[in-house]
């Protein structure tokens, strides 16, 4: 057994059972973080405060909302909205931040892809934070269930038919993810479960492994710069902080961190109060109906590129690209053939490659919102079979790159 | 030492081998309490009584959620191979559903046609498409014919023989 002495405070009575300031030094004050960053190495933290904003809104929302084909519209528009006090505020929380965060997420994807920030050694990193990614949808597809409006019902009906998987015709899956042949009951109150208690388990546990990933290969820097992180932060602890290529978490990186999720929650704040109609669907105000199609189905924003892959083809082959442009991110760190850690702009073609895979999802976004008519079809066809192509062709373009010496 | 390692394997083996066991049981109830309940399987069945229709008048029935359109055909439309035939009235039995998609046509009694809002795509009395978009005529359901009664849900082997020549998907 451990020796124990009288305790001197608090602290030390917490110390000796704990070892509070061990796990402090390994967490926080003595994990390190280089110095050559920019805002962008801050939307983690920022993920993290809207991840905890739709806890809390989340947590206030529960205590109102009734999982129940017959109440659940009521709950949310009638109930929640007008009568539970400040329970728009919540609704707006939780409606914003669900969408905001995709934003984020987007922004903290491609400064990865940017940077490079998926190869030697940060490879896990990488494919933790997209099993987030495929985790957090589920969350943002269940969560659209729960007003059970129009757009709710009938996004459950498109999503869950596809996993009839085309011509195989598995009714028999289909009815067995909806508890029923059409979305009722079951399915609602079985959604409900996934998003306000298995998903939410699932996206903390893998946030944490999210860190765990972290933590030997370190952040990245703007140079992709191969920091030996054991002498520049003996450098730092021997009081040479100057010359250190590093800093600490707490406070140092903390400190620059919270100024830019400052200015993330004066944005956020200003459309919770002001614009959180840009992620309340008009359509979805009206109470599911199994009888009435809405003229226009479409998903929100942040799942149009992905949903624009899916409707220009005949079924089948629309159904292999969808699930090819699911999976293909999550290969990235063994797609990209090239040695080079370093951002795109000094990467020859991956530069191109990069701007232009952002160009084609931004069209294919707008293409997702636009009706399936006409000459949209042909585009959405074009520019669905190009993203594909891009993606098939990056082996080869990292392959042609030159290797960079590491700089500095 | 060795022998102990043996014994540590078997022991390992043994309790990997009951929790694999009982994890598949496990996950076995878990598929079950996922399927639909009886209650929700019983209503895949809609039973219709014919003989309160009229001719040229749509009916809509309820069927898993989907509208189900009956219409009772008059003399003068002209036949077709898929109507149904109950005693001597002919009928259109079919989901009341655009194949284009998904949204549900209005019936013109005078023009004799369905008419879909959606994208403008028409259907004759037959379910058959007179003007584009959809791809497909009107699905018609698994039925069955009982007396004046038509059993939406069960197959029969008039439905059988509509599917078989292609008829309906």
């Amino acid at each position: 057994m451990a020796h124990f002495t009288k305790a001197t405070s608090i602290h030390d009575w917490l110390n000796q059972r704990l070892a509070v300031d061990s796990v402090k030094k390994v967490l926080a004050t003595e994990y390190w973080i280089p110095k050559n960053i920019n805002f962008l190495w801050a939307m983690g933290m920022i993920l993290a405060v809207t991840f905890g904003l739709l806890l809390i809104s989340g947590i206030f929302l529960m205590m109102y909302y009734k999982p129940d084909t017959a109440f659940a519209f009521d709950s949310v528009n009638y109930t929640i909205m007008s009568q539970v006090g400040y329970g728009w505020l919540w609704r707006h929380i939780h409606a914003v931040a669900a969408s905001v965060i995709f934003l984020i997420i987007y922004i903290h994807m491609f400064t990865g892809i940017y940077y490079g920030s998926y190869k030697k050694g940060r490879e896990m990193i990488w494919i933790s934070g997209m099993l987030l990614f495929v985790t957090f949808s589920g969350e943002a597809f269940s969560g659209y269930m729960l007003p059970w409006g129009q757009m709710s019902y009938w996004a459950g009906t498109v999503i869950t038919d596809i996993f009839s998987l085309g011509s195989l015709n598995l009714d028999g899956l289909v009815q067995w993810i909806r508890g029923g042949y059409v979305p009722g009951d079951a399915f609602l109150n079985r959604f409900y479960m996934l998003h306000v208690l298995l998903l939410p388990l699932a996206v903390i546990a893998l946030i944490v492994f999210h860190f765990a990933t972290l933590r030997l290969p370190h952040v990245n820097n703007q140079d992709g710069e191969d920091i030996n992180f054991k002498e520049e932060s003996d450098k730092y602890l021997s009081g040479n902080t100057k010359s250190s290529k590093v800093i600490r978490f707490q406070f140092d990186f903390l400190s620059k961190d919270i100024v830019i999720v400052g200015f993330f929650m004066i944005f956020f704040f200003y459309l919770v109060f002001y614009h959180f109609e840009f992620a309340m669907d008009p359509v979805n105000f009206d109470p599911a109906n199994g009888l009435k199609t809405p003229t226009h189905i479409y998903p929100e924003w942040y799942f149009l590129w992905t949903y624009e892959i899916l409707r220009p083809f005949p079924k089948n082959p629309g159904l292999l690209a969808f699930g090819f442009a699911q999976v293909i991110f999550i290969f990235l760190p063994f797609l990209d053939r090239s040695p080079n850690v370093a951002p795109a702009n000094r990467r020859g073609i991956f530069k191109i490659w990069f701007w232009v895979l952002i160009v084609t999802m931004v069209i294919l976004t707008v293409l997702g919102k636009l009706p399936p008519e006409g000459i949209y079809t042909t585009y959405g066809t074009v520019v669905a079979s190009f993203f594909i192509l891009l993606w098939l062709s990056l082996p080869i373009v990292t392959k042609l790159e030159k290797p960079i010496g590491s700089k500095k | 030492m060795a022998v102990k390692k043996e014994r540590r394997n078997f022991l390992g083996l043994a309790l990997g081998g009951f929790t694999t066991l009982g994890g598949i049981a496990a996950l076995g109830a878990a598929k079950r309490t996922w399927d639909p309940l009886p209650s929700v399987m019983a209503a895949g069945f809609s039973v219709i009584d014919l003989s309160v229709t009229k001719p040229n008048v749509l009916y809509v029935a309820k069927w898993r959620g989907k509208p189900i359109f009956i219409l009772k055909k008059t003399p003068d439309m002209e036949k077709n191979p898929r109507e149904v035939i109950v005693g001597d009235s002919r009928y259109l039995i079919c989901i009341g559903i655009c194949t284009h998609l998904g949204c549900i046509p209005s019936y013109f009694p005078k023009q004799h046609k369905f008419i879909c809002a959606c994208h403008g795509g028409q259907y004759d009395s037959n379910g058959e498409v007179t003007k584009l978009p959809p791809p497909l005529p009107l699905y018609i359901p698994p039925f069955k014919i009982d007396g004046q009664k038509v059993i939406i849900g069960e197959s029969s082997p008039e439905f059988q023989k509509l599917k078989a020549a292609g008829l309906t998907a």
